[in-house]
C-alpha cells in the first residue's frame, strides 16, 4: 500500500460512516412522524406534519401537538440518552457487555423514584423525582465502579451489576411491600414497567433538562474513550485523566439515565442493544458510535413504543416490558458470542 | 555517559499497597541512548518506568529536560514520554493507522480523522519506520504477535517524544522480530532519542544497549556499558546465575548459563 493510500482509505471510510449517519436521522424523523400520527386517531405523515406547524383542524393540532408531541419527544430523548449511556459505559470499560441497565443503573433510579412518592416527598410531577432517580443511579455506578475496580474483568462487572439490581430491585420491593395504599402500590408497580403513555410537556420539562446535560457531559469525553482502546495506563500516559474520566461518565450516566427513569420508568436493553447494531456499520472506534448509538437507541424506543400501540392485546403492553423482552434475548446471543471471553473471566 | 543528562531522577521511593517497591534509586540519562533496563522478576523494572513517566505516585525528584515532572500537567508529560507498556494491549478491532494515531493524542490530533498535514507526516513517518504501512486498513486485533508489536511502536514513535519508554518490548516475539524491534528502537536512539528499554533478555540488552541499568529488589545496584553492569560479580549476586561471556563484531556477547 502507497502513502497516499493510507489516507485515501480513511477518506472513503468517513464517507461511509457519514452515509449511515444521514441514513439513521432520516430513519427517526419517519419513525417521529409515524410515532406523531399512531393512536386512537390515525394521522398521515402530511396531516401530521401540517399540524405541526400549525395547518390542519383544531383537533389534529392538539392531537398531535399536545398529546402525541411530548410523548414522541420523551421516546426520542430517552432512547437517545439510553443508546449513549450504553455506547458511553462500553468505551470506558472496554467491554461490549456494559449498559446501564446490566448495572443496575436504571433499577436504582427507580428505587430513588418510588422512595420518593411512596414517602410523600413529591407527586410525579416535581423535580424531587429525577433529583432522586439521578442520586440512586449515581450512587450504584460509582458503587460498581468502586468494587470493579481498575482493571475490572467481565466476571466481576456483570457479578457486581447483577447484586446491585438485585439490591435495587429488592429495595423497592420493600417500599411497596410497607406502603399502606395499594393503589399507590398498583401504580408504582405499573410505573416501574417503563412507559411513555399520556405524558405531558410537564414530564418533558422533568427529564429533558437532565437527560440534555448528561448527553453534553458524555459526548465531550468521546476522545477519551478512543484512547482507552489502549488501556488505562496507555490512556493516562497519553494525557488522559483517568480518576477524572470515570467521575465524570458516571455524572453523564446517572442525570441521563436518573432523567428517563423519572418520567419513564424502567426500560432496558436499549443502551446495550445500539452499540452493537452500529459497531457492523460504523467500526468498533468507542469515541465514533457515540452518536450513532445515541441515534439507533432512538431509533428503538420511538419503534418499540410505536409497537406498543399497534400490537392488538386486551391491555396496552408498557414500552419497557417489550424492550426487555426483545433485549433479553439479545443479551443471552451476546454472551453465547462473547463465551470465550467469558469463560476466561476477563474482558 | 556523555552529553548533558536530559532524565535525572534523584531519591526516587515508590510504595504500591503498603510495599515499598523502589528504594532510593537515582540516576541520570542522557539523549540519543538507548539504556536497558534489566533485573530479577519484582525488582522493581515496570515501576521504575512509570514513575519515571509519572504514571504512580513517587516520592523523590524527576527532571525531564531540567523541568520538575511534578510541575507538568498530563498532556505536557504525555508529550515528553512515549510508553509502551507490555502486552500491547488493544481493546476494540480498530484499523492499525488509527491506532498509530492515538500517539498524536498529546498533540491534540484525538480524532484519527481530522488530523492536521503535521500529525498526518509524523502517523506516515513513524508507520514508515517501523514497516507497518501496509497494516494501515488492517484491524489490529487480526495482526499476528509480532506485527502489532510493530504497530504498538509506530503509535509510540508517532508521538514524536524525547523519551520512549518501552516495557518489555520484545517479549512473546521470535527472534526475528526481537532483532526488528530493538533495531528500531535503536535507530530512534541514534536520531536522538532517549530510549529505555525494560528487558529479561541480557544478550539483547548487551548488543544494543548503550548503558545497562541493573536494578535489585527496588535498588539501582549496577549501573554503565553493558560489559561493565553485567559484571560476573552482578550476575552472581542480582541474577544468580553465570553467563558466557565473549565479543563478536565488537559488541559484547552475554548467554546466561548456569544457575549457581
Amino acid at each position: 500500500m502507497s502513502l497516499q493510500n493510507v489516507m485515501v482509505t480513511a477518506d472513503i471510510a468517513a464517507r461511509r460512516r457519514s452515509g449511515v449517519m444521514a441514513a439513521l436521522v432520516v430513519l427517526v424523523v419517519l419513525l417521529a412522524l409515524i410515532s406523531l400520527g399512531i393512536g386512537p386517531v390515525r394521522l398521515s405523515p402530511v396531516t401530521v406534519i401540517d399540524a405541526l406547524f400549525g395547518a390542519g383542524s383544531d383537533v389534529q393540532q392538539v392531537i398531535v401537538r399536545e398529546i402525541r408531541l411530548p410523548r414522541t419527544i420523551l421516546g426520542f430523548a430517552i432512547g437517545a440518552i439510553l443508546g449513549l449511556s450504553g455506547a458511553a459505559l462500553q468505551g470506558l470499560l472496554r467491554n461490549p457487555l456494559a449498559s446501564p441497565s446490566l448495572f443496575g443503573a436504571p433499577q436504582s433510579a427507580a428505587f430513588g423514584a418510588v422512595l420518593v412518592i411512596a414517602l410523600g416527598l413529591a407527586d410525579v410531577r416535581s423535580y424531587a423525582l429525577p433529583v432522586a432517580a439521578i442520586a440512586m443511579a449515581f450512587a450504584s455506578v460509582f458503587v460498581l465502579l468502586m468494587i470493579a475496580g481498575r482493571n475490572a474483568g467481565l466476571l466481576i462487572l456483570i457479578l457486581a451489576g447483577l447484586a446491585i439490581s438485585s439490591l435495587a430491585g429488592a429495595a423497592t420491593a420493600l417500599v411497596m411491600n410497607l406502603s399502606s395504599n395499594p393503589f399507590a402500590v398498583l401504580e408504582i408497580a405499573f410505573w416501574l414497567l417503563g412507559s411513555l403513555e399520556d405524558r405531558s410537556f410537564r414530564h418533558v420539562m422533568l427529564a429533558l433538562p437532565f437527560i440534555v446535560a448528561g448527553a453534553i457531559i458524555l459526548l465531550s469525553q468521546r476522545n477519551a474513550f478512543r484512547a482507552l482502546t489502549l488501556g488505562e495506563e496507555t490512556a493516562q500516559s497519553l494525557g488522559v485523566d483517568i480518576g477524572r474520566l470515570r467521575l465524570t461518565v458516571i455524572v453523564g450516566v446517572a442525570l441521563g439515565v436518573g432523567g428517563a427513569v423519572a418520567v419513564a420508568g424502567t426500560i432496558g436493553f436499549i443502551g446495550l442493544v445500539a452499540p452493537h447494531l452500529m459497531r457492523p456499520l460504523i467500526g468498533h472506534d468507542p469515541a465514533r458510535l457515540l452518536v450513532p448509538s445515541a441515534l439507533t437507541g432512538a431509533a428503538l424506543l420511538l419503534l418499540a413504543d410505536i409497537a406498543v400501540r399497534i400490537i392488538p392485546s386486551t391491555s396496552d403492553i408498557k414500552v419497557g416490558v417489550l424492550t426487555s423482552i426483545i433485549g433479553v434475548p439479545f443479551f443471552l446471543y451476546l454472551i453465547k458470542r462473547e463465551r470465550r471471553a467469558l469463560g476466561g473471566g476477563v474482558a | 555517559m556523555t552529553g548533558a543528562a536530559f532524565l535525572t531522577a534523584q531519591g526516587l521511593n515508590v510504595e504500591l499497597a503498603g510495599r515499598i517497591v523502589l528504594k532510593d534509586v537515582s540516576l541520570s540519562l542522557s539523549p540519543g541512548h538507548l539504556v536497558a533496563l534489566v533485573g530479577p522478576n519484582g525488582a522493581g523494572k515496570t515501576t521504575l518506568l512509570r514513575a519515571l513517566a509519572g504514571l504512580v505516585p513517587s516520592s523523590g525528584a524527576v527532571h525531564v529536560g531540567g523541568v520538575a515532572l511534578s510541575s507538568l500537567s498530563l498532556g505536557e508529560r504525555a508529550r515528553r514520554f512515549a510508553y509502551l507498556p507490555q502486552g500491547h494491549i488493544v481493546h476494540w478491532p480498530l484499523p492499525g493507522r488509527d491506532i498509530v494515531a492515538l500517539g498524536r493524542y498529546p498533540h491534540g490530533a484525538t480524532d484519527p480523522a481530522r488530523l492536521t498535514p503535521r500529525d498526518t507526516e509524523a502517523v506516515l513517518r513513524a508507520m514508515q519506520a517501523t514497516d507497518v504501512v501496509e497494516f494501515s486498513d488492517r484491524r489490529v486485533t487480526e495482526l499476528s504477535g509480532g506485527e502489532r508489536s510493530r504497530v504498538a511502536l509506530a503509535r509510540v514513535f508517532a508521538v514524536e517524544a524525547p523519551v520512549i519508554l518501552a516495557d518489555e518490548p520484545t517479549s512473546s516475539l521470535d527472534p526475528r522480530h526481537q532483532i526488528d524491534v530493538m533495531k528500531s528502537l535503536r535507530t530512534a536512539a541514534d536520531q536522538g532519542t532517549l530510549v529505555m528499554v525494560v528487558t529479561h533478555d541480557l544478550g539483547l540488552a548487551a548488543r544494543f544497549a548503550d548503558t545497562v541499568l541493573v536494578l535489585s529488589d527496588g535498588r539501582l545496584v549496577s549501573q554503565g556499558a553493558p560489559a561493565e553492569a553485567l559484571s560476573e560479580e552482578i550476575m552472581g549476586e542480582v541474577f544468580r546465575i553465570s553467563a558466557y561471556r565473549a565479543e563478536y563484531r565488537r559488541e559484547a556477547v552475554i548467554v546466561p548459563w548456569a544457575e549457581i
